[in-house]
C-alpha cells in the first residue's frame, strides 16, 4: 500500500499542476522545486495545458506488475505545448497508427490497478489523440 | 601516487542458477579473486548490487557477503548505481586504494534475479526508472530503450535491420567465452524474426537479465605479493557521470552526455584519447545502448554509430573490438554484477588470458557500465603492466 505516495502527487497525476520559475519563465513539469534551467527557486504554481505532441512513441508488449491487463499499450515522450517532455500512456487511439509529431491532448484515466480487492485503483494521465486533430 | 592494480579476478558463469542463493554466488566469486591475488587478504569488500533489497528481501550485503566470504571485520559497503552498480562499486574500490586508506580491496558484484519470475521481476527492476513519473505510466528499461530507438530511427533514418549487427557480434564472441549464458551464434534472420519487446526493441536487441557474480582484487602495484605469476593490470584512468534519472527531463536523449563525460573524464587521467585504446567493454543491455555510447564516446558522428557495426570494425579483428567476451547480450547481463564482469573480462584480455577470443597485442582497454539510458555511466581504462 503506497496511499501517501499517491495521495501526495494527485494535482500532478489528475490535472499536470506544475510550476513555473519565477527567474526565467521556464514551465517545470513535474515541480521540482529548484528550475532546471537557470538553477533558481521555482515553487510558482502552473497549470499546464494538457496539450502536446508526441516526441517519442513505443508499444510495450511486456509490463511490470501492476500493467499486465492493460497489455499491449503505447507508451510516449509527449512534449507539452509548454516546453516540459513528459511520459505518459496513450490511449483512445483506435485503428490510428501513432507517428512521431501526432497532436495529443491529456486525459485522466485509470493507470494502475494493484489487482486484490484491498488493492487501490491509481488514477493519472493519459493522452489522447487531439480531438481537433480527429475530426 | 602509485599505480592500483588489479592482482586477482573471479567469475561464475552467467545464467539462471535456481540452486545456488544470492550469498553463495557472491562468495564462490569473492574466494576465487583471492585465490587469483596469490591469497592477498582485502581489508576492504565493495559491493555492486541492484536488487537484493527488493528480489531477495536482502539489505545490507556489506555484513553478510564478507561473513559468508570468512573475511568477518572488514569494512563493507554495497553501491547501487542501477545497471551501473558494478561499475560503481569498482570505482569506490579504486578510490579507496588509490587514496591510502586502504592496501587491498575486493570488489564484488553480484546479482540474484531468479528468486523470482515473471512481472515482478520486470517491476523491480523498472524501479530504476523515475517511479512517480515512468514507471507509474508503465514504462521498464525496455519500455526506455524503445522510445530511445525509436526517436533514433525517425531522427537519423538508420535502416532498423541494421542493429542486428550488435547481438550478432556478442553472440559470436561469446562462444568462446566459458563464463557466457548464450554460447551459440546467431544470424539476421534470428534477427528479424525475433519477437518485439518494446516497439522497436525486439528480443534480439536486448540483453537478457541472469544471475551472476564477479570479483576483482586492488591493491597497490608495491603490495602485490611475489608469487603471482600473471601480468598484472592498472587502473590509468576513473571517472563516474550522472544524467537526469527520467529520460524526459533531457533536452536531447540521444546525447547520452554522461556516457560522453565519463569518457572524457577517464581517459583524460589516463593522458590518452578514446581513439587510443585497443579495445572498448561497452555496455549493450540495449543494441541502441551501444550505438549511442559509440557515438558519445567519438567513436563515430552522431546519428552515425550504427555503420560500424556494418564493416567489421568492432569484431576482434577489426579496429576497434567491443564486447569481446560477449558483452551483455550473450555473456548476459547480471546487472549489477556486470560491471565487474566487463571488469574481468578486460583483465582476461590484458593479461593474455582470453583463449580463443584472445585480441592479439591488447595492451590498453576502455571499460564503460552505464545504468539506464546513461543515467548513471562509469568510464574505466585499464592498461598492461610491462614487464
Amino acid at each position: 500500500m503506497e496511499n501517501p505516495r499517491h495521495w501526495r502527487i494527485r494535482k500532478q497525476r489528475y490535472a499536470l499542476v506544475g510550476e513555473v520559475c519565477p527567474h526565467c519563465e521556464a514551465k517545470i513539469f513535474p515541480p521540482r522545486d529548484v528550475c532546471p534551467n537557470c538553477g533558481g527557486e521555482a515553487k510558482t504554481q502552473f497549470n499546464f495545458s494538457g496539450k502536446g505532441t508526441v516526441f517519442s512513441f513505443t508499444v510495450m508488449n511486456d509490463a511490470p506488475a501492476g500493467y499486465e491487463k492493460n497489455l499491449p499499450y503505447a507508451v510516449a515522450l509527449v512534449k507539452l505545448e509548454e516546453g516540459p517532455i513528459v511520459t505518459a500512456q496513450l490511449t483512445d487511439l483506435g485503428d490510428q497508427p501513432v507517428q512521431i509529431g501526432m497532436p495529443v491532448e491529456m486525459v485522466t484515466r485509470r493507470i494502475r490497478d494493484d489487482g486484490d480487492e484491498k488493492g487501490i485503483i491509481v488514477y493519472g494521465y493519459k493522452f489522447r489523440p487531439a480531438m481537433s486533430s480527429a475530426q | 601516487m602509485s599505480d592500483v592494480v588489479i592482482a586477482g579476478v573471479g567469475q561464475i558463469p552467467v545464467g539462471e542458477h535456481w540452486d545456488v542463493s544470492l550469498r553463495s554466488q557472491a562468495t564462490r566469486a569473492v574466494l576465487a579473486a583471492i585465490k587469483d591475488a596469490g591469497g592477498l587478504k582485502p581489508q576492504a569488500m565493495y559491493i555492486g548490487n541492484l536488487l537484493a533489497p527488493t528480489v531477495s528481501h536482502q539489505s545490507n550485503l556489506g555484513a553478510l557477503l564478507p561473513d559468508w566470504s570468512n573475511l568477518t571485520g572488514i569494512e563493507g559497503i554495497t553501491v547501487e548505481a542501477a545497471g551501473a552498480s558494478g561499475g560503481g562499486a569498482f570505482r569506490l574500490g579504486y578510490l579507496a586504494v588509490a587514496s591510502g586508506f586502504v592496501d587491498v580491496a575486493i570488489v564484488v558484484g553480484v546479482e540474484k534475479i531468479t528468486d523470482v519470475v515473471g512481472p515482478e521481476l520486470e517491476r523491480a527492476i523498472a524501479e530504476s526508472t523515475d517511479y512517480d513519473y515512468e514507471l507509474a505510466q508503465g514504462l521498464s528499461l525496455t519500455g526506455q530503450a524503445g522510445l530511445v530507438m525509436q526517436l533514433y530511427l525517425h531522427e537519423y533514418k538508420a535502416p532498423r535491420e541494421a542493429f542486428a549487427a550488435f547481438p550478432i557480434l556478442a553472440h559470436e564472441n561469446a562462444v568462446g567465452n566459458p563464463f557466457a549464458m548464450y554460447r551459440k551464434p546467431i544470424n539476421q534472420k534470428a534477427y528479424d524474426s525475433a519477437p518485439m519487446l518494446s516497439e522497436p526493441v525486439n528480443l534480439m536487441d536486448m540483453a537478457p537479465y541472469a544471475d551472476g557474480a564477479a570479483a576483482v582484487v586492488l591493491t597497490r602495484r608495491e603490495l602485490v605479493p611475489e608469487s603471482i605469476r600473471h601480468p598484472l593490470v592498472k587502473v590509468s584512468g576513473s571517472s563516474v557521470s550522472s544524467d537526469t534519472l527520467a529520460l524526459h527531463d533531457r533536452t536531447d536523449p540521444l546525447a547520452f552526455d554522461a556516457a560522453r563525460l565519463s569518457v572524457e573524464g577517464a581517459c583524460r587521467q589516463a593522458g590518452i584519447l578514446p581513439q587510443d585504446v585497443d579495445f572498448f567493454e561497452l555496455t549493450d543491455s540495449f543494441s541502441i545502448y551501444a550505438v549511442l555510447s559509440l557515438e558519445a564516446a567519438g567513436f563515430a558522428p552522431r546519428g552515425e554509430g550504427w555503420k560500424l557495426g556494418q564493416d567489421g570494425t568492432l569484431r576482434r579483428d577489426g579496429k576497434l573490438p567491443i564486447l569481446t567476451m560477449g558483452g551483455f547480450k550473450a555473456r548476459g547481463n547480471p546487472l549489477g554484477a556486470a560491471g565487474i564482469y566487463q571488469v574481468v573480462e578486460a583483465a582476461l584480455q590484458l593479461r593474455g588470458e582470453a583463449g580463443s577470443n584472445q585480441i592479439p597485442n591488447a595492451r590498453r582497454a576502455l571499460v564503460q557500465n552505464l545504468g539506464g539510458p546513461a543515467s548513471t555511466a562509469v568510464a574505466h581504462v585499464l592498461e598492461r603492466v610491462n614487464g
